[in-house]
């Protein structure tokens, strides 16, 4: 199944802050060469994280949740820079 | 000389807005400090309500709360690809006052709940995210802001910050959050007029009904799903672990959508306008997961602190009363004259240990560990079940004891008899 997940969060409210991504890729060459995984690619819920056609590993984080789950599921390689968004930016919660 | 206050509370949800709400009464001076545009603004939940826990807070919190339905009717499904077997409870007692479970939104009650916190006298501060602790030695003595000239001190610091709980890790009173302690749970809202909720759940007035359901909708994943009445919506949801997200190739919005589609599902949704897709993580490593609560000058309440009873899906109200316990331990010392020193704080745990928080972390402590290794409970049983209700429900001129032969040979095929007597024994002794 094929599911346009840009559909879903076209539904949400966002302050983006940007040009201050507040998740980054600690060591890129970790990504392409040590992770066969590449969970974080699977199992972000906004589909930040993407696998390019040579293997790097990318991610663009204006349409991120802020749930944790890149940071926590990259356990082995420990790869992932994360904070929240400064105060009052990022995802903006409507219901919740 | 940067401003000082008795306690600065992070965060507010459910726990934060409790401590700050206790000790604002109580007449200590309390900051509150949230990252969101306004309280609320980065929550999620299902989302119930349990009225107890906010009783003892706020007593007369159903006068102006935004409730969307009590809840009447709980229904359990265990789903297979095209079918559910379940059981439905309802009752006309849940329909007599007080109501004992509501539905909600989750960023309304939070504002609601966040402008009586403030009404009793706590300063509330939005657009503002704690980067840190301050630590003197091993004592916490405040908080760096994002903001300019961002330090804040205080005697002590309740962190309610939630399942990631950053700031903790960062000071180093716990580790990171493992993959199999974490579940990932997605969600959308769907609108639709209130007559349809009401003829197509079977509800009038301000009744709900809500659904949990396990099986096949997870593909085998340790989790759960839900679908839940509001006044003019749905919300509907599934959660599973990350350790389980993490081993296979379904996108967490591939299984939303997915479970969407199912045939007992799909038709509850029909014509509904989804308005907000969602995602959050919810701490179910239970008792043994659990991170130190308490240190000098420091305090963990609600989700930070893996407060979620997985089993009954409670997490807003041990987030509730632990944010009171804490505040109330708080308010005691300070009385007292004592210090917030790590010996003194014991007694938060204390009050802990005393109250259904903790007897309920302690009685279902084994059971992630049950669920995590034995899958069969998310996979084979789901679909053995519907099986035998299939096979019971279609007539056609089999007899019914060749039939229940069938269904206890379909079982063993799965299950060997000692896998299936091992598997209620396990079950018991986590439930027991
Ligand atoms: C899908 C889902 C369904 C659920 N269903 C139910 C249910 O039906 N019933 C139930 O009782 N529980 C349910 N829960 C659990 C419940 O939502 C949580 O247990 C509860 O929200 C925990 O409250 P909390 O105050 O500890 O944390 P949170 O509600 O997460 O609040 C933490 C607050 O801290 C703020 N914050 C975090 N870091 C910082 C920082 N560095 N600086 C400033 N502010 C910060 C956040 O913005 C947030 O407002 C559900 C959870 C999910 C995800
Ligand atoms: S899981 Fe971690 S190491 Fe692997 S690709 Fe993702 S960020 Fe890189
Ligand atoms: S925090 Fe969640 S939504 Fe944001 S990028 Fe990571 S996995 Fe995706």
């Amino acid at each position: 199944m094929s599911i346009k997940v840009e559909e879903k969060l076209f539904q949400n409210r966002y302050k983006v802050d940007s040009g201050r991504p507040h998740i980054s890729i600690i060591d890129e060459d970790k990504c392409r060469n040590q992770c066969e995984a590449q969970a974080c690619t699977v199992c972000c819920p906004a589909a930040c994280w993407t696998m390019e056609g040579n293997g790097q590993v990318t991610v663009i984080s204006d349409g991120c949740l802020e749930c944790g789950t890149c940071r926590i599921i990259c356990d082995e390689h420990q790869n992932v820079a994360w904070e929240y968004p400064r105060g009052g930016y990022g995802i903006l919660f409507k219901f919740g | 000389m940067a401003e000082k206050f008795d306690v600065i509370v992070v965060g507010a949800g459910p726990s934060g807005n409790a401590a700050a709400l206790r000790l604002a009464e109580s007449g200590l001076s309390v900051l509150q400090i949230e990252r969101g545009e306004s309280p609320g603004s980065k929550n999620v939940q299902g989302a119930i309500l349990y009225s107890d826990a906010l009783e003892k807070l706020i007593p007369d919190f159903r006068d102006d709360a935004p409730l969307e339905r009590h809840i009447i009717e709980q229904r359990m499904w265990v789903l297979d690809d095209d079918s559910f077997v379940g059981t439905h409870y309802r009752s006309d007692s849940f329909n007599k006052e007080p109501y004992n479970r509501y539905t909600m939104i989750r960023s309304q009650f939070d504002k609601w709940f966040s402008e009586r916190v403030q009404k009793a006298g706590a300063l509330l501060i939005c657009e503002t995210t704690v980067s840190h602790l301050l630590l003197d030695g091993q004592r916490v003595i405040g908080v760096m802001t994002d903001r300019q000239g961002g330090e804040i001190y205080a005697d002590a610091v309740i962190l309610a910050d939630g399942v990631n709980s950053l700031l903790a890790k960062k000071a180093g009173f716990h580790p990171e959050l493992k993959p199999k302690n974490v579940a990932l749970a997605v969600k959308e809202i769907h609108f639709m007029p209130q007559e349809v909720i009401e003829q197509r759940f079977g509800v009038k007035g301000d009744e709900g009904v809500v659904i949990e359901m396990v099986g096949k909708i997870t593909k085998g994943m340790m989790g759960t799903g839900f679908l839940y009445t509001n006044r003019e919506s749905v919300t509907i949801g599934v959660g599973c672990m990350l350790s389980d997200f993490k081993n296979q190739k379904v996108t967490p919005y591939e299984l939303l959508e997915q479970m969407k589609q199912h045939p007992s599902i799909q038709p509850m949704l029909a014509g509904g306008e989804m308005k907000e897709y969602t995602a959050h993580l919810i701490p179910e490593g239970g008792f043994n997961a659990m991170p130190d609560l308490y240190g000098d000058g420091w305090m963990i309440v609600g989700d930070a602190g893996m407060f979620v009873n997985a089993v009954h899906r409670e997490g807003s109200n041990l987030a509730m009363t632990t944010g009171m316990h804490a505040a109330d331990t708080l308010i005691e010392l300070k009385a007292e004259g004592k210090e917030f020193s790590k010996a003194n704080l014991k007694r938060y745990k204390a009050r802990l240990d005393e109250s259904f928080v903790m007897k309920d972390m302690k009685k279902y402590k084994n059971m992630p560990e049950v669920f995590h290794t034995n899958p069969q409970f998310f996979n084979d049983y789901p679909d053995l079940i519907s099986q035998a209700a299939r096979t019971m429900l279609t007539v056609d001129g089999v007899d019914k004891k060749t039939k229940e032969r069938e269904i206890r040979k379909s079982f063993r095929q799965r299950r060997s008899l000692f896998g299936l007597m091992g598997d209620a024994f396990k079950l018991w002794r986590a439930l027991e």
